[in-house]
């Protein structure tokens, strides 16, 4: 980051390019964290100007999708606050299970799959994963492949059994992985019930009704606008009385539809949908 | 006349600290007006996945509340804002703050380096930059960022420093404005705040 700095007049530049060559749009995307991830790009494939990185783009068609690797960010941990957890197995899934026999969830913007992992091992703990349908997705085909091979890194695995036991977890965490190589293999039957599927949130159409979707920590990546677009369909995805479950720092309360939920708990921001 | 070369133009003041720091942050906190002129946006190395206690800690000794800002919310005057636990506090156009969960940058999440870096991108010369105690190098390059875009920086004097490296860092990167005690610090707070309108 101490090498050169970019324009916003470049930042469009590189973002209609995107949109018109490659029919994504980060137009709406944050500016101050998609700045810092074109300059982050341009450091790692040693691009001296913003000139250079767009010329790579129009010509190499290969190359976007990993440009949409390094533009997103990716970084994640199973149980990520804790709390939450807690809160989505002693309250938010009893709740929702009160009414259904099977309860379908969305994990929107999944990345490595940490969220989804952490997801299935609370079900099995409840004895639930049989009744649970799945689905993972994310813009990023590259992060995609990685949640579902389930393959992390050991340093990566204490902090991830930190949270599992902050969560209070029934289990040992040990459980659930083996140490293959240096790795942890996840225990890839926690998973069968997963499909894990490239989809953009931006630009993507509403495809299925969920009981539990979790958004969080990707949401903040975009302006408000787009928050705006985003959650109209996120609300589209629920069924009446769903829950939609955002990060720890994000809030509803700017937005346009905020009237058609509710909030059921402020501190780990999870909501409910009360109106069509 | 003072001895400070003061103007109203700036918009905010972006504090990062990290060890050591803690007093000088309080001491601030509590000595200015309560209705003083301009946000202050504090990035202070914490505890990754302690969420809780900082900010009330920071607050019982604050004149004015200290909030956590939500991703997106509204810069406002006066108001004191604190870094989240675990996340990157991003300055974004429009005056709003941004939230981000990026790689830690110099070990650290929330990075000093990365608020100062996007701040001075959104408040280009408006923007005051403030130093205080630390034991690594975050900060000094968004300290080098803020004067490169015309922006004022501050040091807490090295040898008042619990911890000098932080300060010491940014010194060595790029020109520092003033090199002060928490005191004058202060002092200079309370006389910039005088040439705003109330
Ligand atoms: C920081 S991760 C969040 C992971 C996890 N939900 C958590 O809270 O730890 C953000 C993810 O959002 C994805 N993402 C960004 N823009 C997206 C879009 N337009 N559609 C779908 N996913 C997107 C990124 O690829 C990235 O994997």
């Amino acid at each position: 980051m101490d090498r050169q700095d970019i324009e916003i007049s470049d930042l469009r530049r590189i973002t209609e390019l995107v949109k018109e060559q490659y029919r994504y749009d980060f137009t709406n995307y944050a500016m101050s964290s998609f700045r810092r991830r074109i300059l982050r790009i341009m450091e790692l494939y040693k691009f001296g100007s913003a000139d250079l990185l767009i010329k790579r783009l129009k010509d190499d068609k290969s190359f976007f999708d990993e440009f949409i690797s390094e533009i997103t960010v990716n970084v994640t941990e199973m149980f990520r606050d804790p709390s939450f957890w807690r809160e989505l197995r002693d309250n938010v899934i009893p709740n929702i299970l009160l009414n259904h026999n099977t309860i379908s969830i969305w994990h929107a913007g999944c990345s490595s799959g940490e969220e989804v992992f952490s997801m299935a091992i609370l079900l099995k703990e409840m004895g639930i994963l049989n009744k649970a349908k799945i689905i993972a997705t994310d813009i990023d085909k590259v992060i995609l492949d990685k949640a579902k091979l389930g393959h992390y890194s050991m340093k990566n695995m204490e902090l991830n059994e930190k949270n599992y036991i902050r969560f209070e977890g029934k289990g040992s965490f040990k459980d659930y992985f083996t140490e293959q190589n240096g790795k942890a293999v996840m225990d890839k039957t926690l998973i069968d019930n997963v499909s894990f599927r490239e989809h953009d949130l931006v630009q993507g159409v509403v495809f299925n009704k969920f009981d539990l979707i979790l958004c969080r920590n990707v949401m903040i990546y975009f302006n408000q606008n787009l928050q705006n677009e985003v959650l109209k369909k996120h609300h589209e995805s629920l069924f009446k009385y769903g829950y939609l479950v955002i990060g720890s720092k994000e809030s509803l309360i700017w937005c346009e539809i905020a009237n058609k939920f509710i909030v059921v708990n402020n501190e780990e921001k999870v909501y409910k949908k009360i109106k069509d | 006349m003072s001895r400070f070369n003061l103007d109203n133009k700036y918009k905010a003041i972006v504090i990062g600290g990290s060890a050591g720091s803690f007093q000088g942050i309080t001491q601030i906190l509590s000595a200015l007006p309560a209705d003083f002129s301009l946000p202050i946006i504090l990035c202070l190395h914490r505890l990754k996945h302690v969420r809780n206690g900082f900010v009330e800690a920071l607050s019982i000794k604050s004149i004015k509340p200290v909030v956590e800002p939500y991703d997106k919310e509204g810069i406002k005057k006066g108001k004191v804002y604190l870094a989240p636990a675990n996340y990157h506090l991003c300055i974004e156009l429009g005056n709003t703050f941004s939230l981000s969960t990026e790689e830690m940058y110099n070990n650290s999440r929330p990075s000093i380096d990365i608020t100062l870096d996007t701040a001075a991108y959104t408040f280009k010369d408006k923007l005051i930059g403030i130093l205080l105690s630390g034991a690594n190098r975050d900060g000094a390059l968004g300290m080098k960022r803020i004067k490169d875009r015309g922006g004022l920086t501050i040091i807490q004097d090295p040898e008042e420093c619990m911890i000098d490296t932080m300060p010491n860092a940014a010194k060595n990167l790029t020109e520092i404005d003033y090199t002060l005690k928490v005191k004058e610090i202060i002092q200079f707070l309370v006389e910039l705040d005088k040439l705003y309108f109330k």
